[in-house]
């Protein structure tokens, strides 16, 4: 089965160029083609600055008459030794912290949503439909308004100030396990379901051996998101550590452009902040960034290698 | 209609009702097996901290302890009787009839250009649609801020060329709800295509096949067949687009904040006015009824769309 998928795979990404202009036709071609170039100049022009913005003096950022270009591998070095050095290697201790509490964050997320994202699509229980209302109602709880509550709760478990106030909390994710249910709901066949059930399979074995293997663009897309949505928490965080040796990344970041004398106002009297436009924030935002686009490049591979492509033969 | 029951249908009818129970517990067991652990976590961190909030919303506080229920609706009367009130919640209004349509559109629109002809461009561009995500809170604050300063931006050429030469002319009260959407869209749009890119992933092949034979073109396909499959995946981003843009807070926070020192209001969203309410006056309880009440919107916001979609429909229900 899988052989037989990946040839489906290769013969789709290999669809002749002339088969598909006659699909498109030649405008239709062209009118693809420049929406998504224009997207991408859109999306990623910002961000070879913000890489160039690394190599750059705060006088070449103004004085070049051409935005993206590059300053000095000098200035480079600088950044990142600026950054590595920041208070005895601070943010090598906050880029652990970070990686571990999403990395428990993720798993423990994933354990609790997808199942229960499972069974709302394909079980009729009683509470069901309540379920999805609650599941509704808490991802709509302004961030405001959560914040005190939690913080309370937390205190009376004495969990303030350690990982587990950024780790437990973060493991209620109503948006997977909608996402799970909006997945196994448009996606998986009621035959094969019924088909394992009729052949004597319990619940639990077409969930585990049914249901999760058929699952795995779902995993890369919860993966994703999950990470994402944990590796750049804010605000919860924030909240929660006050010690900055338990800080992840954001709240670190955050400290560290609230302590460094450039950027504070007054330094550069000007509007716009452009004083923020420093090597060394581009570099401190780039470790933000790496890491995201590594787990998503993994991640889209899983979501695009599994398919239900097969499932159900007629 | 109880009077034709006899007295022993009457036990009868609870028994059985009773025993129905309990033959559903069991035949259930494995469902709610399965939920369990969210349901727990859910009480936890969902359901339990916004009672409390509730609660905190007709509570007053002296000295820094609660009094519950003291406050009566004293609460919701000061916060919603602020000169500030209307004002943030236009502009949010305004925000969400900018943000929510275009960038639906927009991420359906490329999702579906993308799916056209699968392969590796395809793939490349979806990946650098989505690096943006990584940069969110106050990196893309930090980020958008350089871009939209024409001295030093990228498109500062463009700006110009359209007679913005200084970031105020730019960022002013009016264009918010248009920088906001900008801000959320480069940094939201790529996750959401590869997540409307995975739900294309669960369309059968044969389906498509057959418009294929049947003589449909690319852009037939795409608009009879793939969109009409798409549509649980676009309920589900507009309920979380609109529920996320209902708290638009680090944004407009960051922009009024000493070191950008914008030319934005300091509370433009309700959800700052909230904060402001929490963490500079320390009045918790106007700041869970103003929550409330930004909840109540979002709510009403999904369930129109739920029921006019019949999304709890899915699946197992069909």
């Amino acid at each position: 089965m899988t052989g037989q998928k990946a040839t489906n795979n290769r013969a789709r990404s290999r669809m002749s160029l002339r088969r598909y202009l006659g699909e498109l036709g030649i405008v239709g071609y062209v009118i693809r083609l420049a929406i998504l170039l224009v997207f991408a100049i859109y999306f990623v022009v910002p961000l070879v600055w913000l890489l160039f913005a690394t190599t750059r003096d705060p006088s070449n950022l103004y004085s070049n008459w051409f935005p993206l270009t590059f300053g000095s591998l000098d200035r480079l070095a600088t950044s990142w030794n600026n950054i590595i050095a920041y208070q005895n290697g601070e943010m090598l201790l906050w880029m652990g912290n970070s990686i571990r509490y999403t990395g428990l964050s993720l798993l423990g997320s994933l354990a609790i949503c997808i199942p229960a994202g499972y069974i709302l699509a394909i079980g009729h229980f009683p509470g069901r439909r309540v379920l999805l209302w609650l599941t509704l109602i808490t991802m709509l709880l302004p961030v405001s308004a959560m914040v005190l509550p939690l913080f309370l709760e937390l205190n009376l478990a004495h969990l303030i100030d350690t990982q587990w106030a950024v780790i437990l909390p973060a493991m209620f994710f109503p948006f997977g396990v909608y996402l799970t249910y909006v997945y196994y709901g448009s996606s998986l066949p009621g035959e094969l379901v019924d088909a394992a059930r009729v052949d004597g399979c319990s619940e639990l074995r077409v969930f585990w051996n049914l249901a999760l293997p058929l699952g795995r663009p779902l995993l890369g897309l919860l993966a994703f998101i999950s990470f994402n949505a944990n590796w750049n928490n804010f605000f919860g965080p924030y909240v929660m550590l006050n010690n900055d040796k338990v800080y992840n990344m954001p709240v670190g970041l955050n400290s560290v452009v609230a302590a460094t004398s450039a950027l504070r106002p007054g330094f550069n009297p000007t509007p716009g902040a452009t004083s923020f436009v420093q090597a060394d924030a581009a570099m401190a935002a780039l470790f933000m960034i790496v890491p995201v686009v590594i787990v998503f490049i993994f991640s889209m591979r899983y979501v695009t290698k599994g398919a239900f492509t097969g499932g159900v033969k007629g | 209609m109880a009077t034709s029951a006899t007295p022993a249908a009457l036990p009868l009818t609870r028994r059985s009702r009773l025993s129905r129970l309990g033959i559903g517990w069991r035949r259930h067991r494995i469902s709610y097996l399965l939920a369990l652990p969210y349901i727990i976590f859910m009480a936890i961190f969902g359901i339990g901290p916004a009672l409390y909030a509730l609660l905190m919303s007709f509570s007053k506080w002296s000295m820094g302890t609660p009094q519950y229920f003291a406050a009566g609706l004293d609460n919701y009367k000061l916060a919603y009787g602020d000169a500030r009130f209307f004002q943030v919640f236009g502009n949010l209004l305004e925000f969400l009839i900018v943000s929510v349509p275009l960038g639906i559109g927009l991420v359906v629109l490329l999702a579906l250009l993308l799916d056209m002809r699968p392969g590796r461009f395809s793939s490349a561009l979806r990946l650098l649609y989505f690096i943006p995500g990584a940069v969110t809170g106050p990196a893309l604050v930090l980020l958008v801020i350089c871009i939209l300063d024409p001295g030093i931006s990228p498109f500062g050429p463009i700006f110009n060329f359209l007679g913005a030469t200084n970031f105020d002319a730019l960022v002013f009260p009016g264009s918010l709800p248009f920088v906001f959407t900008i801000m959320g869209f480069f940094s939201g749009a790529g996750m959401w295509i590869a997540i409307q890119h995975g739900g294309l992933q669960g369309m059968s092949r044969e389906v498509l096949e057959a418009a294929e034979l049947d003589g449909c073109n690319a852009w037939q396909k795409a608009l009879y067949i793939k969109l009409p499959f798409m549509r649980p995946y676009i309920v589900y981003q507009t309920i979380l687009i609109f529920a996320l843009n209902v708290q638009l807070f680090v944004e407009p926070q960051l922009l009024t904040s000493t070191w950008v020192q914008a030319n934005v209001p300091p509370q433009w969203a309700p959800n700052q006015l909230a904060y402001s309410y929490a963490f500079d006056v320390g009045n918790f309880g106007a700041a869970a009824a103003l929550s409330l009440l930004m909840l109540g919107i979002g709510l009403a916001g999904a369930y129109v769309l739920i029921r006019w979609t019949g999304f709890f429909k899915l699946g197992g229900q069909s």
